[in-house]
């Protein structure tokens, strides 16, 4: 995250991870793909839903949290290394929780994303590594949330 | 409207199961390209140099292929309202190319909103098996579905 160690990950830190715009396009074109639910493929049968509108599948609304996640941390590590800074490996992630559609995302909606971690603790298990929690949201233009999750994510600690 | 499952066609500790969905290279490549490129989900060489060994598909990837398991397999032949999420998913295992999916879904709970009594909430648990019966995911979330006979 942000090229940062378990160490320098400090609870409450708010992060902003950039905006991402859903275009009827590429809402299309990801429910083609892995949604195929007639108010994600059509504007027609979006406006006879309940939902009242075309709108992006939940998961093209992760999909982009997560591409603006990797491009905020391969930001940070370009100029940390650029600083001379050492790294620390990418960890992987055990899953995520408490996952929540709040709104639908509609046609040129733009989203931005915010993580904050919520706590952290070293791992018995896996002595380089401490497990990160969390509060990633997504916010829409009109400044209401749109989702949120808790992220977990294995940090690299930089003393074992 | 009336061939479509209703939420009253969901019974507690009901259970299905649907595949299988190939997990391609290419198809992997492709999704982390757009939504998550990080080395190991993009290049053979950096996947077998990662933790996990080998190219593998990014996770965010691995919940929209369980999900297209999940529509083709039957919310699309259900009177669906969407979600409101999942309260856990844990990936268990890397998907790899050559791994062929399938989804398994148990009712684990279900009521009509108290809000809305046009609409059932089916608390389901998932999971998503390779052609070796190995767990890769699993997962708890809502499905949502019209109750029959309510505007």
């Amino acid at each position: 995250m942000k090229g940062r160690w378990y160490e320098e990950m400090a609870v409450g830190e708010g992060l902003e991870l950039g905006d991402f715009r859903f275009s009827a396009e590429d809402i299309i074109a990801f429910a083609r793909l892995y949604d195929p639910q007639p108010f994600h493929l059509d504007e027609e049968a979006g406006r006879k839903s309940h939902f009242g509108g075309l709108c992006a599948s939940g998961w093209h609304t992760l999909a982009a949290f997560m591409k603006c996640f990797a491009a905020s941390d391969q930001a940070a590590r370009a100029e940390l290394a650029d600083e001379g800074k050492a790294l620390p490996p990418v960890g992987p992630s055990p899953g995520f929780a408490d996952l929540k559609w709040m709104r639908p995302v509609y046609v040129d909606d733009t989203i931005s994303y915010r993580s904050s971690v919520t706590s952290k603790r070293e791992l018995a298990s896996r002595p380089g590594w401490g497990l990160v929690f969390f509060h990633n949201e997504g916010i829409n233009q009109k400044g209401e949330p749109v989702i949120s999750f808790t992220g977990k994510l294995l940090v690299a600690r930089r003393t074992k | 409207m009336s061939h479509l499952l209703h939420y009253e066609d969901y019974a507690l500790g009901q259970s299905g199961e649907h595949g299988d969905y190939e997990v391609t290279a290419d198809e992997i490549k492709d999704f982390a390209r757009r939504w998550d490129p990080q080395p190991f989900h993009l290049d053979e060489e950096a996947g077998r140099a990662s933790l996990m060994g080998a190219l593998c598909a990014s996770g965010w990837h691995v919940c929209a292929m369980m999900n297209r398991l999940m529509v083709d397999g039957y919310v699309n032949h259900s009177a669906s309202m969407g979600s409101f999420g999942l309260s856990e998913v844990r990936w268990l295992k890397p998907v790899f190319p050559g791994d062929r999916l399938s989804l398994r879904w148990t009712v684990t709970d279900r009521r009509i909103s108290s809000r809305r009594p046009e609409m059932g909430i089916l608390t389901m648990h998932f999971e998503l098996l390779d052609h070796k019966r190995e767990v890769k995911l699993t997962s708890d979330g809502v499905n949502l579905f019209r109750v029959r006979g309510v505007k």
